[in-house]
């Protein structure tokens, strides 16, 4: 009783909440990304490199600003990370997309070398800015991490539990949200979201519906390698505070791919999921357990996802199955 | 009049090639590997300013300059390989096992696990017959576990088995901690240090070899290649995989049992990696970590993909990803660059040799006139 | 304004050496409902594909309300008001009845408005008298419900010119004379149809006028009200063709194969067979008549142990006398009991064959568990692939050759070579000379007297009533999963099979 005691305090304290959605924010962003990809058929498992990728260009963005520059306005600072953030993890999409759509190499494949790809791309940058301007250790962009730390004025520390719990974070949190619900309210409610799903559900349908099934697809992955990119600055610049940590992002990637399954292509519902893995990634330290036992924790979030995975394919309910052509190349019939 | 022209004739058209040279498919890889090394090469120079040239002299270096480098190679080279032959099966039947990081792991964690508490006390022989037996059970029930739910519920299990990795991991985590070699480390350290129980030998044949070798390491590895290729040519088994990855109507037609063959290839494959754990952790790093898959379970598969699953290919593609790997570390000490300007330049090669198979099987036609125009 | 909706002048469209349609000329007016009637392969789908912007005429001109047109994909076609049904229904499972309607359309705003939307449909719905849930999700509609649907969806598009290929053929006769109502109501308001059909009742019915294909060529339009079941057949099937196959008489039949009632499920849960008996003998060729998807694939399938269904198939051996059922096993247990069952399916390299394997490599497809090493042996399928290569004569660089990179003619000769080299008992073929070349095909029926002359119980399931009545001893006719007849090859008569075909047994 008072191992569940010690767990329930743990988590109902107000930094167990605030350290949960700091961690699940960049998967949030990483996951709406891929469910937009996802869509359109392509299972791009490179998700986890690009957010590399989206990282390294967002502390590129700052430091270009910052270095040399004797007084850093640190909303300029957020323009060019952001800029450059879009920018490389744009590169990441359209590597995949010429790739996978327009040279018709394997999509496994192709995810998996530009993971191998990005995360090398990220670390290597990463490192070697410092050799390159001769600062010893990493460089940091501090202005502009600063500024990507930014509370809300006024709401975050005046209004005692709630402003701590809802108030406290930089506008990129709200952001992923925000991306989260519009991503949604895309799927579901336009008809370009119309045409994307048919893309990936059934796209010789949608070619024979005249939908540019190749132009959807293009659109999507780089749209969702963008927004999945926006999850590595997140990273570096509002949890880092604007340095770089080698392969400090980790795993988190693979995790926002766990997370796709997990929301059953919903964005709306990773953004609880979200939360809820944040919570699961870092629980094993508010569990009185020993070191060892707390790794064993560590596995959560992935054995939910396996959970998921195989109640929604026992289950067999349509709505909530990968999209069809998830994976599967598409190439209309030659003429 | 034509009332719809609005149309535009696209400017390239593609059409599938019914056959291709051999000289020609390998040319045109050629010079894709040409090309990506022209851009890295591009790369470097924006970069460091320096000689490209001098560059990959350094590689060349880096990769095979010297007796203790070159056996460093052929070492990773035969891991690499090992992965690949492992998950050749069951992608060879469609199966998308992404999960060879994992199996890997799990194999090296029950490797680890009877070098650690059985070392000191069985004689040489049974120790390996049971590290061996123990490493590809591991590896076993880590692919069974995704094959059972694809073969009789047909759960994805590219994302299932990308799940078990991470699952594996973790398992290595807990393990590192529970073995840990100082308190507090979080790291095992090498195992049976002193008494070398459990390594596989590095000094085989010295007279040959030379003192220092992991000649053995091949030797298993090249055996198991031509095992591979004889069970995937010249057994029914074999047969059975080939026919299932490429019809199922056919496999029913031949009266195969669909999900047996799913099972089957799926433990084998699982089994296959545990046994790369068993030459990862007895072989060479002597230890194990959660590093020690080092994203070769991913490597793998394209170095399996490229080499459309021909064993022997696989020999020639694993070398020449490890050589330029092994090389690029070179650089980046010589070079005062970053360790991972190898992940950047494998990355680059990989992109162009997927992009360059577009090449071999399609022909792009230009230009316009299309019959039927409109005069 | 001019009176015909489409006009078609001297289409032609090739595909390789074969020519599809040849110099094809067709009109449909304004407010009228044609039938496009043929036999399998006569060319009426692919001349309706290039009106819906699949495929592209060699030669011809294409005119629409008088003015001549150039129709390059689907698009086209849906701006020139042309929209055709398609006996594939392109439909996404998950979305609704309505989500699948406005697919790929632009609207008024990128956003949805699903109350315009479906008020919108609803009035076209009602005008016509479609019975359609549009809330409804695809997975969940029958195929009827489907396939409104997709004649909604062409409507929603602004289609007045729309083409039905085979609409009935999966519809209950309710649901048939729903879709006639229908499309009466179309008509009425001006729209133009065309019905691509085999059923000469449901032609009768519906259409105002009828034009034939025979071959790929076009015989004629005819007034349906001067027609006839009868003056139709002759005008589809054409004069009897002699072609000289020898046809030996069978030498001691003996009982088989023995089907008694046996009913199966197609994918979609409709029955394919509706209790089929009829018993083929040894020495003996058992032509199998009928429109496509009459049940042909089903049965095969069931007595090759593919299918699962209800009644009874019992195999008699005609030399040892042994009986044994063989419904509810599967192949291998069906060749465990000692059945020797030779089976040419339709999908020669997606069922048959293994196609980017040699030709050693699909004789291993009946026989590579033979021995008890778990290595396969290797030199009999070799001999027996050079003695295929040899006796059939494939063309093929080597044996090695992957067989999907062969012509259809050398694939199938692989395939009925492999299937008679193990000595069957009874040997099925399935539409074993599609798309092969006279001299293949030739090859193929004097394969399969030789069969019937070892006393081989042979079924052949053809589409050509020429080969049928010269080949076969007897001709079973499907229709629509039923048993209409059987009848001896040797009286019968073209128009008599013909009939048969569109007719199914109970109705008369």
């Amino acid at each position: 009783m008072s191992f569940l005691w010690a767990i329930f305090k743990g988590i109902f304290s107000v930094t167990f909440v605030q350290k949960a959605i700091t961690q699940g924010i960049p998967m949030l962003f990483g996951a709406t990304g891929e469910i937009i990809t996802e869509k359109s058929g392509n299972l791009n498992l490179g998700i986890p490199g690009i957010m590399y990728m989206g990282a390294i260009g967002g502390l590129t963005g700052a430091f270009l600003y910052e270095h040399g520059n004797e007084a850093p306005n640190g909303l300029l600072g957020i323009f060019c990370s952001i800029l450059f953030c879009l920018l490389f993890s744009l590169l990441g999409g359209l590597i995949y997309s010429v790739l996978t759509i327009s040279l018709r190499a394997n999509q496994n494949v192709t995810g998996l070398a530009l993971t191998t790809f990005g995360v090398g791309f990220g670390n290597f940058l990463g490192g070697s800015f410092s050799k390159i301007t001769g600062t010893a250790g990493q460089i940091t962009v501090y202005n502009t991490g600063q500024a990507f730390r930014t509370k809300i004025p006024f709401l975050s520390d005046h209004l005692g539990i709630v402003g701590d719990i809802f108030f406290s974070y930089g506008f990129l949190t709200y952001l992923s949200i925000i991306i989260a619900l519009l991503a949604t309210w895309f799927l579901t409610r336009t008809r370009a979201g119309l045409n994307l799903r048919a893309v990936g559900e059934n796209p010789s349908a949608a070619d024979a519906a005249s939908i540019n099934v190749t132009r959807y697809k293009y659109k999507a992955t780089c749209i969702g390698a963008m927004i999945s990119g926006l999850g590595g600055l997140y990273f570096v610049m509002e949890y880092l505070g604007g340095t770089w940590q080698n392969n400090g992002f980790g795993d988190r990637g693979w995790l926002a791919v766990a997370l796709v399954i997990f929301a059953l292509w919903k964005p709306a519902r990773a953004i609880w999921g979200s939360i809820l893995f944040g919570g699961l990634y870092i629980m094993f330290a508010y569990v009185p357990l020993s070191q060892s036992m707390q790794e064993i924790f560590k596995m959560l979030p992935y054995l939910v996802t396996i959970l998921v995975l195989v109640i929604s394919s026992l289950k067999k309910k349509k709505e909530n199955q990968p999209p069809v052509s998830l994976g599967l190349p598409y190439f209309r019939e030659e003429r | 009049m034509a009332a719809i022209t609005k149309q535009k004739e696209p400017f390239v058209r593609i059409a599938k090639r019914d056959t291709i040279p051999l000289w020609k498919s390998i040319l045109i890889r050629l010079a894709a590997i040409l090309l990506s090394l022209l851009v890295c090469a591009v790369l470097i120079y924006l970069i460091t300013n320096s000689n490209p040239l001098q560059v990959y002299r350094s590689l060349v270096d880096g990769a095979v300059g010297t007796g203790r480098r070159t056996w460093n190679t052929l070492r990773d080279t035969m891991i690499l390989l090992a992965i690949a032959l492992a998950i050749t099966p069951a992608f060879k039947m469609r199966f998308w096992n992404i999960g060879a990081e994992g199996q890997i792991l799990v194999g090296g964690i029950a490797t680890a696990a009877v070098m650690r508490y059985c070392g000191d006390t069985l004689p040489t022989f049974v120790l390996f017959l049971l590290i061996i037996l123990v490493s590809l059970l591991a590896g076993t029930i880590w692919g069974l576990i995704p094959a059972f739910f694809k073969a009789h519920w047909n759960t994805n299990e590219t994302l299932f088995t990308l799940m078990m990795n991470y699952i594996a991991i973790q398992l290595t985590s807990f393990f590192s901690i529970i073995w840990e070699a100082k308190k507090g480390s979080g790291t095992i350290g090498t195992i049976n240090q002193k008494t070398q129980a459990g390594w596989i030998s590095t000094t085989f044949l010295p007279q040959v070899f030379g003192k220092f070798n992991y000649s053995l390491n091949v030797i298993i590895v090249l055996t198991l290649t031509v095992l591979m290729f004889i069970y995937l040519k010249y057994t029914k088994h074999g047969y059975e995989i080939a026919v299932v990855g490429q019809s199922e109507n056919t496999a029913r037609y031949a009266g195969i049992h669909v999900k047996k063959v799913i099972l089957r290839t799926m433990a084998l494959s699982g089994a296959l990696c545990g046994f790369t754990g068993f030459l990862l952790v007895s072989g060479s790093s002597h230890t194990i970590s959660t590093s020690t898959a080092g994203g070769r379970g991913f490597t793998a598969i394209i170095v399996s993909w490229l080499a459309k699953f021909n064993p022997f290919l696989m020999i020639l593609i694993s070398f020449f990803l490890v050589f330029m790997g092994n090389g690029a570390t070179q650089i980046a000490s010589e070079f005062q660059l970053n360790e991972s300007a190898s992940e950047v330049i494998t990355g680059i090669i990989l992109f162009f040799i997927l992009g360059s198979e577009f090449f071999v099987n399609y022909r792009p036609i230009f230009g316009r006139n299309r019959k039927g125009e409109p005069s | 304004m001019a009176e015909n909706a489409i006009e078609l002048k001297g289409i032609c469209k090739r595909f390789g050496k074969v020519a599809a349609n040849d110099n094809v000329s067709l009109t449909v007016r304004k407010g009228e409902i044609l039938s496009l009637l043929g036999e399998n392969g006569s060319g009426k789908t692919t001349l309706m594909n290039m009106l819906s912007g699949i495929y592209f005429p060699d030669q011809g001109q294409i005119f629409v309300n008088g003015q001549e047109v150039m129709i390059r994909s689907p698009r086209d076609a849906y701006q020139l008001g042309i929209g055709m049904i398609h006996q594939h229904f392109k439909l996404i499972d998950i979305f609704t009845a309505a989500e699948n309607i406005i697919l790929g359309m632009d609207g008024k705003s990128p956003v949805i408005n699903m109350k315009e939307v479906l008020a919108d449909i609803s009035a076209l719905t009602e005008r016509y008298g479609f019975r359609l849930d549009l809330n409804k999700k695809i997975y969940d509609m029958s195929v009827s419900e489907k396939q409104t649907v997709e004649i909604v969806k062409m409507l929603y598009r602004g289609a007045n010119l729309l083409i039905l290929d085979e609409p009935t053929a999966v519809l209950t006769p309710q649901e048939t004379d729903h879709l006639f109502d229908v499309l009466r109501n179309m008509k009425k308001d001006g729209k133009a149809i065309i019905i691509i059909t085999h059923k000469l009742h449901e032609v009768l019915a519906i259409s105002d006028r009828v034009a034939i294909l025979r071959k790929g060529r076009y015989i004629g339009t005819v007034d349906t009200a001067r027609a006839t079941e009868l003056s139709l057949t002759e005008m589809m099937v054409g004069e009897k063709v002699s072609l000289d196959i020898g046809r030996p008489e069978p030498q001691n039949p003996k009982k088989c194969l023995e089907v008694k009632n046996l009913t199966c499920l197609n994918q979609y849960g409709v029955k394919a067979l509706d209790q089929v008996s009829f018993t083929a003998m040894s020495g003996e060729i058992l032509g199998i008549a009928g429109i496509a998807g009459s049940g042909q694939k089903e049965l095969l399938e069931a007595i090759a142990g593919l299918q699962p269904g209800e009644g009874s198939i019992l195999f008699t051996d005609p030399f040892s006398g042994d009986t044994e059922e063989l419904l509810g096993k599967d192949p291998l247990k069906i060749k465990n009991l000692g059945v020797s069952l030779a089976f040419v399916p339709e999908d020669r390299l997606g069922m048959g064959l293994v196609g980017d394997m040699g030709m050693p490599g699909n004789m291993m497809v009946r026989s590579y568990r033979n021995g008890h090493s778990a290595l396969l042996e290797q030199k009999h399928p070799r001999e027996l692939s050079e003695e295929i290569k040899e006796r059939l004569g494939v063309m093929t660089p080597s044996i090695h050759y992957p067989v999907r990179r062969l012509s259809g003619g050398n694939v199938q000769k692989v395939l009925v070579g492999r299937e008679i080299s193990s000595t069957p008992r009874l040997l099925m073929t399935a539409y074993a000379v599609r798309g092969l070349d006279i001299n293949t095909s030739y090859a193929i029926y004097h394969l399969l007297n030789e069969q019937k002359a070892k006393g081989v119980a042979v079924i052949y399931v053809g589409e050509d009533l020429d080969v049928l009545l010269e080949l076969s001893d007897r001709i079973l006719v499907l229709c629509g999963g039923r048993v209409s007849g059987i009848v001896d090859a040797r009286t019968t008569t073209k128009e008599e099979v013909g009939l048969l075909m569109t007719r199914r047994g109970e109705e008369e």
